[in-house]
């Protein structure tokens, strides 16, 4: 990873300290994970200089926003961001034409990177110029807010929690867009969210943050797995895989998945139909995966793959331990009692088989 | 009608001060308002109190003050004195400054809460589109506070029809200069002129009703930030 | 208990008469504004003398006029002039007989600045200042009485844009005194402490420029039946409040 995004953030509020030194990908998501008052929102306040930290270093893909040792600090409106806040926070007295112009009029033609057509395609919102703020749902107004966003030609988006304030139906309808700005725009985005979900679902690196300090920063494959975070101690706690579908049986309705790896192993899953060639993004629920000494006889478990043994930990539960798995160069993490971990005597490299129980697709 | 050229002067002068005065008050008023409304400052406090001073001050405090402030021997006097603009006392300049100090609340009040239910949250959306702060203001500020401009412009306008006290005070009772409708009305009653005093308080009476009802009608249905 | 309580109620009640009694002993006065310290000095010799109790109310005649047709409480009413006390004379609001002239007005134009008035009057004609304060004469006598002087001297035209006028003859005289009119037509009462002109510069108006300003007393409906009433009347009337009257300027 090329750290193209820089921040060195130090901030003490009568109540909070936020002491992080951040150091992102410059492209794809990453997503800034915690509870409230973790310090996420701080972080993209002080990104977009919303808020002057006491002590502060950011600097994006080469160049520099603010330095305090050295005086430096760009006014909010003179740094080439785009902010999604929680709540869509519309113009009211705009049309949804005129609040999607605002941040646009204010850029230099040959500075414009999309256009009003193009946002609006993307995200399906063509049909409401003409509206009011107040007239739009939820959904729609966050939808607006975002294509708002993007038509300042940002060089960094900046999401704050965009599918909080919206409930679950709302949420589907808008996770899609999010995944089409992910694959179709080349702007790296920061997305702050305390929903495990919306992260599995959409970031490629992770940073877990923990009162006001970064206890993780990394890949998202192998940040979930790491069982020395609190993640893993979760109820939702497992792994998110990316693989290529690479085969389909029509008979039996199932498609061959290859997981990342030097020989990537298949995963087998059940779909109505898939697209030959495409990626998916997983998630493996660590509850879900069971372990045996060795592959079976027949089982309807349909995904069984050679493992093996990288670590075990105590779960918070005493009667469960945490394992996390190597299967060929991707990680998987296992939850299991301690008794059947006694039982199959786990040890680090030693070689198992992990059976999947259900995988889910996110997207 | 029973209202004669002096009357119809002392409406016109009026109307006149009261229109220039809510100019100067918007103008002087939004700067206070906007700072009020936004500023952490320990100042904020006294310097409230001040602007709102008139609110519980009898008018004719005001006045005494004005009228020694803007008098010879006063500090605003000797100043204008200095700046060869003479003394502004008995004069319509005079009402106007006196109109400016008399109403101030009446406009920096609705204006301050206007701006204060804007909130944080516009201006920061401005700021991540780009708009430096006088764009923000000039763009989103100024529409989002609509309202509150005009609930400051009528009361600011129909406070300085009703103003009595300081006109009484630092006017000097000169028809088309200084003599307004409240004073004319005091005049007439005094003078045992019942009838056009009635006149000229009732013509009062149905102005205020129909500003406040204009108030209270278009408190209706206002749009929120959403 | 039963014994204690009726005991209780007889000593309120006892308090009560001693207060209605109290009542009596005072009279309420509607004062002109030009009589103000005069009447101050007044009520003290009177209350020392009667045992009664003076409350004074200061203001213009023809405000108090109104007030009186409205029903206000005064019971003794010293106006500005004659007009408004004979009009009410007729109107049946006084104690019939009881209108008398407690005092004659002095006018006087006066300078808060000291030497800047002449001993004749020439400030008028040299037409040097800016602002000539006078009360308003439609409703104040000594301002009617200021316009009267005006046009015997010939001067109306010639101080019609330099007029300004208070309310009353105590915001006339304030207009002077705050130094914002060089100059003004005040009550020489307002001035004038011990026989002499105690402060600024002065010129005692010559009666025979204007309407004399008779300024009279009634006693109104409401004070019919106040001893006080009576006895404030007696008492305005009497040598001790006429040397006092005198003192401040008005002829009697």
């Amino acid at each position: 990873m090329s750290a193209s995004i820089k921040a060195r953030l130090k901030l003490a509020r009568d109540d909070f300290t936020l002491d992080v030194d951040l150091k992102l990908p410059g492209r794809g998501i990453s997503a800034l994970f915690g509870h409230s008052g973790s310090g996420k929102t701080s972080c993209l306040r002080c990104l977009a200089g919303l808020e002057r930290a006491a002590s502060a270093y950011i600097e994006i893909n080469g160049e520099v926003w603010e330095d305090s040792s050295r005086g430096r600090f760009i006014p909010p409106h003179q740094r080439p961001v785009g902010y999604v806040f929680q709540e869509a926070s519309l113009f009211p007295h705009l049309s949804v034409q005129g609040n999607l112009e605002f941040g646009w009029r204010r850029i230099a033609p040959q500075a414009r990177k999309i256009s009003q057509e193009q946002a609006c395609q993307l995200l399906g919102i063509s049909h409401l110029l003409a509206r009011k703020p107040a007239t739009l749902s939820g959904g729609e107004a966050q939808r607006v807010g975002i294509a708002r966003a993007l038509l300042s030609s940002p060089r960094l988006l900046l999401m704050d929690e965009p599918l909080a304030a919206l409930d679950s139906a709302r949420k589907r309808e808008i996770l899609p867009y999010l995944e089409r700005l992910h694959n179709e725009l080349d702007i790296p985005l920061i997305y702050v969210s305390h929903a495990q979900d919306e992260v599995a679902r959409l970031a490629d690196h992770l940073v877990l943050l923990e009162q006001g300090k970064a206890l993780a920063s990394g890949p998202i494959g192998e940040t979930l797995a790491r069982l020395d975070l609190p993640l893993a101690q979760g109820e939702d706690a497992g792994v998110v895989l990316e693989g290529v579908v690479v085969g389909h049986d029509p008979h039996y309705g199932l498609f061959d998945l290859r997981l990342p790896g030097a020989d990537g192993q298949l995963l087998r899953i059940a779909h109505p139909a898939l697209q030959v060639g495409s990626t998916l993004r997983l998630k493996v629920q660590a509850r879900d995966v069971s372990l045996a000494l060795a592959a079976q006889g027949a089982s309807s478990i349909l995904n069984r793959l050679p493992v093996r043994v990288r670590e075990c930990h105590p779960a918070e539960n005493p009667a469960h331990v945490l394992i996390s798995l190597d299967a060929s160069g991707t990680a998987l993490l296992a939850r299991i009692t301690r008794y059947s971990a006694d039982q199959l005597d786990v040890r680090p490299g030693q070689l198992l088989c992990a059976q999947i129980k259900s995988v889910a697709l996110l997207g | 009608m029973p209202l004669d050229a002096s009357d119809l002067g002392a409406i016109w002068l009026t109307i006149k001060l009261a229109s220039l005065t809510t100019a100067i008050l918007l103008v002087l008023g939004t700067p206070i308002a906007w700072w009020l409304a936004r500023t952490r400052s320990w100042l904020r406090g006294p310097i409230g109190a001040v602007v709102a001073l008139p609110l519980v001050l009898p008018p004719t405090v005001i006045g005494f003050y004005l009228l020694l402030a803007l008098g010879p021997h006063g500090w605003i006097g000797q100043a204008t004195q200095a700046l060869g603009l003479g003394s502004v006392v008995f004069s319509f300049s005079g009402l106007v400054i006196g109109s400016v100090v008399y109403s101030m609340p009446f406009v920096v009040q609705p204006l301050q809460n206007a701006f204060g239910a804007i909130g944080q949250r516009p201006l920061e959306v401005a700021a991540t589109l780009r708009a430096s702060p006088w764009d923000t203001f000039v763009n989103v500020v100024l529409p989002l506070a609509r309202p509150g401009f005009i609930t400051a412009s009528i009361l600011g306008f129909a406070h300085t029809v009703g103003e009595f006290g300081v006109v009484l005070m630092i006017g000097g009772n000169i028809p088309d200069k200084t003599r307004v409708v409240s004073v004319q009305i005091f005049d007439h009653v005094e003078a045992m002129e019942y009838s056009q005093a009635h006149w000229l308080a009732g013509a009062m009476l149905v102005f205020s009703f129909l500003v406040l009802l204009m108030l209270y009608a278009g408190r209706r249905g206002k749009p929120g930030w959403s | 208990m039963r014994i204690r309580l009726s005991h209780m109620a007889a000593s309120a009640l006892a308090s009560l008469i001693c207060l209605n009694s109290a009542w009596a002993d005072e009279v309420q006065v509607a004062v002109a504004a030009n009589f103000t310290a005069p009447i101050q000095a007044i009520a003290k010799d009177f209350e020392k003398d009667t045992g009664h109790k003076l409350v004074a109310a200061y203001g213009a005649t023809g405000q108090f006029y109104a007030q009186i047709k409205n029903g206000a409480p005064f019971e003794v009413f010293l106006a500005a002039d004659d007009s408004t006390p004979a009009k009410l004379e007729q109107e049946k609001e006084i104690v019939a007989g009881s209108r008398f002239t407690y005092a004659i007005g002095t006018l006087a134009l006066w300078s808060a600045k000291p030497g800047y008035v002449d001993a004749k009057g020439n400030v008028l004609k040299k037409n040097e200042y800016k602002h000539l304060s006078i009360a308003n004469p439609k409703a104040a006598p000594y301002g009617l009485a200021a316009t009267q002087v005006l046009d015997k001297l010939k001067l109306t035209e010639a101080t019609k844009a330099k007029i300004v006028e208070g309310q009353n003859i105590t915001q006339a005289f304030q207009f002077v005194s705050t130094g914002n009119a060089e100059l003004g037509f005040v009550a020489l009462s307002q001035i004038y402490k011990d026989g002499k002109v105690s402060e600024g510069s002065a010129w005692i108006v010559p009666a025979e420029l204007h309407d004399p300003i008779r300024q009279d007393a009634v006693i109104l409906n409401k004070g019919k039946d106040n001893p006080a009433a009576k006895a404030l009347v007696d008492y305005l009337k009497g040598p001790k409040a006429a040397a006092v009257i005198k003192s401040y300027g008005y002829e009697l």
